[in-house]
C-alpha cells in the first residue's frame, strides 16, 4: 500500500521465488537421478513421481524424466530416500562446483 | 466416503515458490505445499508467528501465490473470523479462509481464541502443523511435545509431562469435521482437506510434521520418521465426521492387521529422545499398547 | 433529530450512522450498553453489519484488524483492563495502517480492581500510534465517532474516541442525532487501497528486516524503520486532517467544534485550568465562580491528544502566567502525561507560564467543584515566577 508520494506504507510482500536466496548454495550433497533406473524415464511415460510429491522445495518437475532445479534444491535427500527404484544418489556437491552454484543450462 | 487421490491425479498447479527459508527436509513444507494444492487459488491464509511465518517469506518477497495475513500469536482463529465477516459484509463469495498455526499457536497461546471460533461456528479450516515444539524460536517445549523429549528448555531431564492430546480437545467442540494427518502421507492429507471443504463451521486438521533440526535426525529421513510415528501407533490418522470416528490409511491398517511397529524404532531415530532409558521407552510402549487395545476392543464390538 | 440518550447509546448511534460493517466486542463495564445497543440494531435489522461475539478483547481487535485488512469498516469498544488485554493488537493495528475505530469508555485499571472512571487506560496507550480524541459531552460522542471513521480512512491510522465511563457513558443528555443521508454525504463507503484478494496475492505484515531489501522487481524496499517513520510522518500530518474534517463536518451538519482544544473564558485569562473529558466542562463552573470573585481565570479541555497539537496548545496558553493541569492519569515515577506534554509544548515559548500539576479522580474518586475552586485559589495565590524545579504535584480529594 502506498501513500500519495508513491511510497510503501505497509509491509506488503509480492509473490516470487528465492526469498531464501539461491538455496541451492545450502547443499552439501546433491541428488542425481539415474535415468536408467528412474521409473518414468525407463517407461517413457507419466509414472511414479514420488520425488516430485515429496520435495519440500518444489525443486523437482513432474515430467518424463523428472528434472531437479539445482538453483533451489537444498540437498535434503528426501527424494533419494523415498525413491522406490533407488534411482537417486546423493553425491558430494564439491564434485560439481567450485564456487556458488549456478542455474542449470 | 470420499475420493482417494493418487499421485498421478494430484493437481499439478503449485502455490508455493522455490527457494523458501524452510530448513532442508522440512516436513511442514511438504504438508503446506500439498495443503495449498487442496485449498486452491481462491483462498486467504492466516499465519501467526511460527516456522510458517518464515517459510511464507520475509518482506518484500512472499513465497505463496495466495494472499496471507500475518497476525499476532494468539489471534489466528479470530483473524480468520474477521476476514470471513469482512467478505460476508462485502458480499464477496467463493473465497475460503484457511488458518495455519503451529502446535504452540494452536494448543498453547492460541487455544482460547480457537475455542471461541469453534463455538461461533465460523466457516474456515484451521490447520495445526504439529512439529511438537516451538521450533521457530529454537526448539523449546510446547504442550504437544511428547514426554521425555530433550528440548532447549528441557535439556537434561526431558519434558516431564505427556503430549497434550489436542485433537481430542478439538473433538469436544462438536465440529462437523476434523481429522489428523501426517506430512508422511500427503495424499491422505490432500483427500481430508478436499473432504473438509464440504462442511460448515470450523474444520480442524492436525498434521504431524517431523522436524529434522528440532527432532534430531538427518534431513533425508523426515518422511520415514513420519511413517514410523503412525506405524508404531504413536500418532494416529483418523477423521471425525459428524461425530462418526474412523481411522484412515496406515492407522486403519493397524486396526485391520493388529500389528504395531515397536515404538523404539521410531524413538531411536531421533536425537531428541536420547535421554530416555529403556524404562521410559517401555512406558511409552505400554501407553501405546493400551490405547490400541482400547481401539481394538471397540472395533471388535462394532 | 433531537434525542435524550446515554453516552453509550450516542456512541452506538454514531457507529450505526457510520455504517460500520464488522463489529467485534467483548463485554466490560462500563462499555457494555454500547455494544448491546449495536447488537440490538443489528438483530432488529436497523443496521447491516456482522457482529462477532468474541471470547476476549485481544480477539476483538484481531477480528477488527483482519476485517479491515479484508476491506471492511471495523469497530470495537472497550474499557480499562479490556483495553490493556488488547495492547499488542493496538500496536499492530497502527503499524499495519488499518483504519479501525474504537471507543474507549474510560475506566481505571487494576490492580486493585476498579470499575469507575479515570483516564489511565487510554493514557497508557498514547505511544501506540493510534489517534486519540477525548470528548466532553454526548453531542461530541456521536459526532466524533462519525468523524473518526473519516479521519481513520483518510490517514490510514486507527482512531480511539475516548469518553468518561459512567460520567458520560451512563448519564443522559440531549443531543442532535444526525440524519442518515447527511452521514452518508459526509462519510463515503470504505474503499481501501488494498484488501486481501486471491486475485492480487500479497503477504501482509510479515517479518520486515532492519535494512532495506530488493523486491521481486529489483526495487529497493523499506526496512522496518522506514515504515515506522512513515507512520510518524502521516501521524503529524493528521493534525491538519483533523481540522479539515472538522470543517467538512460543519458544512454538512452545521456544527463546529475546535478539534484541538475547547476554550472557555480564556481571552484575558492569566490563570488557566487544563483538563481532559467531562472534567473540562465541570471546570466551567469553577471558572464562573472565580470570575465572579474577580479572578481572571479560564479553562481549556484538550480534545485531540495524539497527535499532540502542541502548537494549538502553546498558542492557547501563550498569554497565561499560570497553567494548572488536572489529570485523571499518571505516568508513575514522573508526572501526569498531559502535564509533561504541556511542558514540552511550552518549552520553546519565550515567556513560559508556570505549570502546576494536579492528580484527581483516580478509580472514580468524586471530584467536587468546591475542591477544584480551592485548588485554583491555591494556584492563584502563588506569586508569579515562584515555581520551583520538581514542584510536587497536588493530589485532590485524597482522604487518608
Amino acid at each position: 500500500m502506498e501513500d500519495s508520494a508513491g511510497r510503501q506504507i505497509v509491509s506488503h510482500s509480492e509473490p516470487g521465488p528465492g526469498d531464501g536466496g539461491i538455496t541451492g548454495s545450502w547443499r552439501v550433497l546433491r541428488p542425481v537421478i539415474n535415468l536408467d533406473v528412474c521409473i518414468p524415464a525407463r517407461q517413457k511415460k507419466e509414472a511414479c513421481f514420488i520425488c516430485w510429491l515429496y520435495c519440500p522445495d518444489v525443486a523437482i518437475t513432474r515430467s518424463v524424466p523428472p528434472v531437479i532445479d539445482y538453483t533451489y534444491c537444498k540437498g535434503c535427500g528426501i527424494c533419494a530416500r523415498e525413491c522406490p527404484a533407488k534411482a537417486i544418489s546423493m553425491v558430494e556437491e564439491s564434485a560439481f562446483t567450485k564456487g556458488e552454484p549456478h542455474a542449470p543450462d | 466416503m470420499h475420493t482417494k487421490t493418487n499421485i498421478l491425479n494430484l493437481p499439478t498447479d503449485e502455490f508455493l515458490h522455490k527457494g523458501t527459508r524452510a530448513c532442508a527436509g522440512c516436513c511442514l513444507a511438504i504438508a503446506y505445499r500439498i495443503g495449498l494444492k487442496a485449498l486452491g487459488e481462491n483462498t486467504i491464509l492466516v499465519v501467526p508467528p511460527s516456522c510458517l511465518t518464515v517459510l511464507q517469506g520475509l518482506y518484500p518477497i512472499a513465497s505463496t501465490n495466495v494472499p496471507c495475513l500475518n497476525v499476532t500469536f494468539a489471534s489466528t482463529a479470530p483473524a480468520a473470523s474477521g476476514i470471513l465477516a469482512a467478505l460476508r459484509a462485502q458480499k464477496k463469495e467463493g473465497i475460503q479462509v484457511a488458518a495455519w498455526a503451529g502446535d504452540g499457536g494452536t494448543s498453547d497461546i492460541g487455544l482460547q481464541s480457537l475455542s471461541g471460533a469453534c463455538e461461533r461456528q465460523d466457516d474456515f479450516i484451521f490447520f495445526c502443523y504439529d512439529n511438537e515444539g516451538y521450533m521457530n524460536t529454537g526448539v523449546q517445549r510446547s504442550g504437544t511435545t511428547p514426554k521425555g523429549t530433550l528440548t532447549a528448555n528441557t535439556p537434561i531431564l526431558g519434558k516431564m509431562e505427556e503430549k497434550k492430546d489436542l485433537p481430542a480437545i478439538m473433538s469436544a467442540h462438536g465440529l462437523s469435521y476434523m481429522a489428523t494427518a501426517s506430512a508422511a502421507y500427503p495424499l491422505d492429507l490432500y483427500d481430508k482437506i478436499m473432504h473438509a471443504k464440504r462442511f460448515s463451521g470450523v474444520k480442524y486438521i492436525h498434521i504431524h510434521t517431523p522436524c529434522p533440526p528440532g527432532w534430531g535426525f538427518d534431513p533425508s529421513l523426515g518422511v520415514h520418521v513420519g511413517r514410523l510415528a503412525v506405524e508404531s501407533g504413536f500418532f494416529d490418522l483418523y477423521e471425525i465426521e459428524n461425530f462418526q470416528f474412523r481411522f484412515t490409511g496406515a492407522s486403519k491398517k493397524i486396526l485391520e492387521k493388529r500389528h504395531l511397529v515397536p515404538v523404539q524404532d521410531y524413538l531411536g531415530l531421533q536425537g531428541r529422545f536420547k535421554g530416555m532409558d529403556p524404562e521410559a521407552i517401555s512406558q511409552v510402549q505400554q501407553r501405546i499398547d493400551s490405547k490400541w487395545e482400547r481401539y481394538f476392543s471397540i472395533s471388535d464390538r462394532e | 433529530m433531537h434525542r435524550i440518550e446515554s453516552g453509550n447509546t450516542a456512541a452506538a448511534m454514531g457507529v450505526r450512522l457510520s455504517r460500520a460493517q464488522v463489529i467485534a466486542a467483548y463485554p466490560i463495564t462500563p462499555q457494555t450498553p454500547l455494544t448491546e445497543k449495536l447488537a440490538e440494531y443489528i438483530e432488529a435489522g436497523d443496521m447491516q453489519a456482522e457482529y462477532i461475539p468474541v471470547e476476549s478483547e485481544h480477539s476483538a481487535m484481531a477480528v477488527c484488524i483482519a476485517a479491515a485488512s479484508a476491506g471492511a469498516r471495523a469497530f470495537t469498544a472497550t474499557s480499562a483492563n479490556g483495553l490493556l488485554y488488547m495492547h499488542e493488537q493496538i500496536h499492530w493495528a497502527a503499524g499495519a495502517r488499518l483504519p479501525v475505530v474504537m471507543c474507549v469508555v474510560n475506566r481505571g485499571v487494576g490492580a486493585p480492581w476498579t470499575v469507575w472512571n479515570d483516564h489511565q487506560d487510554s493514557m497508557s496507550q498514547r505511544d501506540t500510534g493510534w489517534i486519540q480524541i477525548y470528548v466532553n459531552d454526548h453531542q461530541q460522542i456521536i459526532d466524533t465517532v462519525i468523524k473518526a471513521f473519516c479521519l481513520a480512512e483518510e490517514t490510514s491510522i486507527p482512531v480511539m474516541v475516548c469518553y468518561d465511563g459512567y460520567l458520560l457513558s451512563h448519564t443522559y443528555m440531549p443531543f442532535d442525532m444526525p440524519d442518515q443521508d447527511k452521514a452518508d454525504r459526509f462519510l463515503k463507503p470504505f474503499e481501501p487501497e488494498y484488501a486481501l484478494d486471491p486475485k492480487m496475492p500479497a503477504n501482509l505484515n510479515t517479518v520486515t528486516l532492519p535494512e532495506t531489501r530488493m523486491n521481486i522487481h529489483g526495487i529497493e524496499s523499506p526496512g522496518y524503520m522506514e515504515f515506522r517513520a512513515r507512520l510518524q510522518e502521516d501521524f503529524m500530518g493528521a493534525i491538519d486532517s483533523v481540522a479539515r474534517i472538522e470543517t467538512q463536518f460543519s458544512r454538512i451538519f452545521g456544527r463546529f467544534c475546535d478539534p484541538y482544544v475547547e476554550k472557555y473564558r480564556m481571552e484575558d485569562a492569566d490563570t488557566v485550568a487544563v483538563s481532559i473529558g467531562s472534567l473540562s466542562y465541570q471546570f466551567r463552573d469553577v471558572v464562573d465562580a472565580l470570575r465572579a470573585g474577580g479572578s481572571k481565570v479560564g479553562c481549556m479541555g484538550v480534545r485531540l491528544y495524539r497527535p499532540f497539537p502542541s502548537r494549538a496548545v502553546a498558542e492557547a496558553l501563550g498569554a497565561a502566567r499560570k497553567v494548572a493541569v488536572f489529570e485523571k492519569a499518571l505516568s508513575y515515577g514522573y508526572q501526569g502525561p498531559l502535564h509533561t506534554d504541556i511542558l514540552g509544548a511550552l518549552y520553546a515559548s519565550k515567556d513560559r507560564p508556570a505549570v502546576y500539576g494536579h492528580i484527581l479522580g483516580l478509580g472514580g474518586r468524586k471530584i467536587r467543584t468546591p475542591d477544584l475552586v480551592d485548588a485554583m485559589k491555591k494556584v492563584l495565590a502563588k506569586p508569579v515566577g515562584s515555581q520551583v524545579r520538581d514542584e510536587p504535584m497536588e493530589w485532590i480529594g485524597l482522604k487518608l
